[in-house]
């Protein structure tokens, strides 16, 4: 066989590929496949019921109630001088979106091992699709905290919020959020195709990190010797800045956030990785 | 000659066997660290060839140590589902795959789809490969069955603009234009098949992979596929890939063959050599069952034992593939312990879905009766040429002592392929020639006008 013909071949498929071999043009030749997941994850979620997407309105507002209730009405939580609603939606609304992100993207495997057993494209576009219609779930939110900040407003209420910083950071958040909740959750997915028990840990994992997260608290009412580990937190940083500029009011930090965007790119790069290692031969062993 | 469009090197793929959780922390940190020494994995090399026939060794045989495991008790965990597997496919080729269960077939496919990545070796592909190892797999009961083609049409790899240029002919070509905007859970299941089978056959291709599909569907859809695979090799160039148990298809389809055994790759060449030597290598094997050597262990009780039970051609040899217009012999040998006036020997015969294509005892018919006395007897029954349909049968040894009172009543004993070859040379009317009859059975009947 000619020298010149081997060349000519459009694709390998070999046992191991390079660490840093991530297919994202694969991935850029799918991309309507990753809005069809995202139709077909909003549409079929909603299509028997009689409120649909407003579901999506409901969850929130009620956790936000009871947070009112028992944190500020009985605990007497702090904060921050807030109106404490409002300090309620603007920690769950990022939060909220975090964690489904990430509660979603991490059985990413097993959930669809049935059809990547059976055919073959980039698999990345599956989580990326979660990340992409989850945020259709945190518009909504979003736009309930957005009402509640005006009609405050509107009251009178002794609230700042940075309108430059909203315009400019919010996208920014939001990037950083999604961006998050991917990485973890990737890593997370490749890991449990062998080791199941991450599984286990994780269902009720994320639901005590919000407590490791200044999202029924305020950053500054933490004891100065656990500040540090909360600082570790890659998800404190986002919050604190998310509320800064809605609300006025928060412990808002370059450092703390710089520190959430290398975290958040570095997991995120990591996570990528492992999943591509992970997607050639997980069928073998989920 | 066309240049190859698919090269196949060396390919060898691991699989562990039994529990998969257990151990494999240890596992892979010594095969890291046998990576880290620049070693090799230290479990690849005393997998076995994967053989379901055989029992897994034991270390030790009559107390000497196994030379073959001296290396370690793991290596019965390891099997070579394909070991060192090459082979070309050129372009506008139609290959068929044969082998029997567990012979790496869907192995091999699956990496070729890239759902699982092979061990060692590797393939070269020129183009775009479809792959459909199922029909309609990404399906979302909820949705329409518009927006359901949307949706495995980008599974499958197909752009937006792509799919929505080709929806009329993917409707037409399903049938079902009526039920568009339905969701797809109101579908019968054929309707289902139809609408995804039409999806995959608009995909624009340039290698097409096809693992048993055609085992859904009736006859006509069936026929409808096969006619596309081949519309797809002959005026499109595509390069087809076929895996069935169903001779029958390959031999109607496909020009050259592999034959697959154990993981590694036994035969390459023309289609119908390769179907004679899977049949001399795996078919005959499984229509025959002989318990000469173990005479009390043999299905019966103290009254008879069946000794063997075997398929063979007119000339006496052993056969597991039967071209229709031939004669077959089912040959019973049996040992009589106790006489009895009312025994009656038989079997029923299955077609691959189970249904009874029919029963014969060797006593059938008026004054035909057969006396049996005590020993050994040799039974022999014709199935007369220009009986059988093309597929896949199955022999149940049925024999009794008198009404309901089974001595031996063994269902899907021994089987054989048979390929229909009675009824007519290929014509107009049915290009793919031997193409199957509906039905159990296809006898060659009688026409006068």
């Amino acid at each position: 066989m000619p020298a010149e013909l081997d060349e000519s071949w459009d694709l390998l498929i070999q046992p191991k590929s390079g660490w840093f071999d991530l297919h994202l043009a694969d991935l850029w030749r799918y991309r309507d496949l990753l809005w069809m997941f995202v139709i077909r994850d909003f549409v079929a979620v909603y299509k028997q019921t009689i409120l649909g997407p407003i579901w999506f309105f409901i969850q929130p507002l009620l956790t936000t109630l009871t947070f009112t209730i028992i944190f500020s009405g009985v605990a007497k939580i702090s904060t921050d001088g807030l109106p404490p609603l409002l300090f309620y939606l603007a920690g769950t609304t990022p939060w909220n979106y975090f964690a489904t992100c990430l509660n979603k993207t991490s059985t990413t495997f097993k959930d669809n091992a049935n059809l990547f057993g059976k055919v073959y494209f980039p698999r990345l576009i599956t989580p990326l699709s979660i990340v992409v219609s989850t945020l259709i779930q945190f518009v909504i939110q979003f736009a309930t905290l957005v009402i509640a900040l005006l009609w405050y407003l509107f009251q009178g209420a002794d609230i700042h919020p940075n309108w430059g910083g909203i315009l400019v950071g919010t996208p920014l958040l939001i990037l950083m959020m999604g961006g998050l909740g991917l990485g973890f959750g990737i890593v997370i997915s490749s890991l449990t195709t062998k080791y199941r028990d991450l599984a286990f840990l994780i269902t009720f994992g994320v639901q005590l990190a919000m407590y490791a997260t200044p999202v029924v608290y305020p950053l500054s009412t933490v004891p100065e010797k656990y500040r540090l580990w909360l600082e570790l937190n890659p998800m404190t940083g986002v919050i604190e800045a998310f509320r800064t500029i809605y609300l006025g009011a928060g412990s808002f930090s370059w450092p703390l956030l710089g520190y959430s965007a290398a975290v958040t790119a570095g997991v995120l790069f990591m996570g990528i990785i492992i999943f591509n290692r992970v997607e050639k031969t997980f069928m073998d062993t989920v | 000659m066309s240049s190859p469009v698919i090269r196949v090197e060396n390919l060898s793929k691991l699989y562990r066997l039994g529990e998969v959780s257990t151990g494999t922390i240890s596992h892979d940190l010594n095969r890291w660290w046998h990576r880290l020494l620049g070693k090799e994995d230290p479990y690849a090399k005393i997998g076995q060839v994967n053989d379901l026939t055989r029992k897994v060794a034991k270390p030790k045989q009559d107390g000497v140590a196994n030379p073959a495991f001296s290396d370690s008790a793991l290596s019965k965990e390891y099997v070579w589902a394909l070991k060192d597997v090459n082979f070309e496919v050129r372009q506008g080729e139609v290959l068929g795959i044969i082998g029997r269960n567990g012979a790496g077939k869907s192995t091999l496919l699956k990496i070729l789809s890239r759902v699982t990545a092979p061990t060692k070796g590797g393939i070269k592909v020129k183009g775009r490969i479809a792959s459909l190892l199922e029909v309609g797999t990404g399906f979302h009961p909820e949705l329409t069955g518009r927006e359901n083609v949307y949706l495995y049409g980008a599974i499958l790899g197909m752009r937006r603009h792509e799919i929505t240029k080709r929806m009329d002919a993917i409707v037409d070509f399903s049938g079902c234009a009526a039920y568009l905007d339905t969701p797809v859970k109101r579908y019968s299941s054929g309707m289902y098949v139809r609408l995804a089978f039409s999806v995959a056959a608009h995909l624009s291709c340039d290698v097409l992979i096809v693992d048993e599909v055609l085992a859904v569907g009736d006859a006509g859809f069936q026929r409808t596929c096969i006619e596309k695979m081949e519309d797809c090799a002959t005026s499109q160039g595509t390069t087809v890939l076929v895996v069935s148990h169903n001779l029958q298809v390959i031999s109607a389809l496909c020009n050259r063959s592999i034959v697959l055994e154990n993981g590694c790759l036994e035969y390459e060449g023309l289609t119908n050599n390769g179907i004679l030597f899977y049949n001399d290598r795996v078919l005959s094997s499984l229509a025959a069952r002989n318990w000469s050597a173990e005479a009390d262990s043999s299905p019966g009780d103290h009254r008879l034992r069946l000794l063997r039970v075997r398929c063979q051609s007119a000339a006496g040899e052993a056969i597991g593939l039967c071209p229709t217009h031939l004669p077959l012999n089912v040959e019973m040998e049996i040992r009589i312990e106790v006489e009895s006036p009312t025994l009656r020997v038989g079997f029923c015969l299955h077609d691959s879905s189970g249904a009874i294509a029919f029963a014969s005892y060797h006593d059938d018919g008026e004054g035909r009766l057969i006396p049996l006395g005590c020993g050994r007897h040799l039974l022999s029954c014709t199935i007369p040429s220009g009986v059988l349909n093309g597929g896949h049968y199955w022999i149940s040894p049925r024999i009794s002592s008198g009404i309901k009172d089974w001595i031996v009543c063994l269902d899907r004993l021994v089987s054989f392929e048979t390929i229909l070859t009675h009824i007519e040379p290929p014509n107009a009317l049915y290009p793919s020639g031997s193409a199957k009859r509906p039905g159990v059975s296809a006898p060659l009947l009688v026409w006068s006008a």
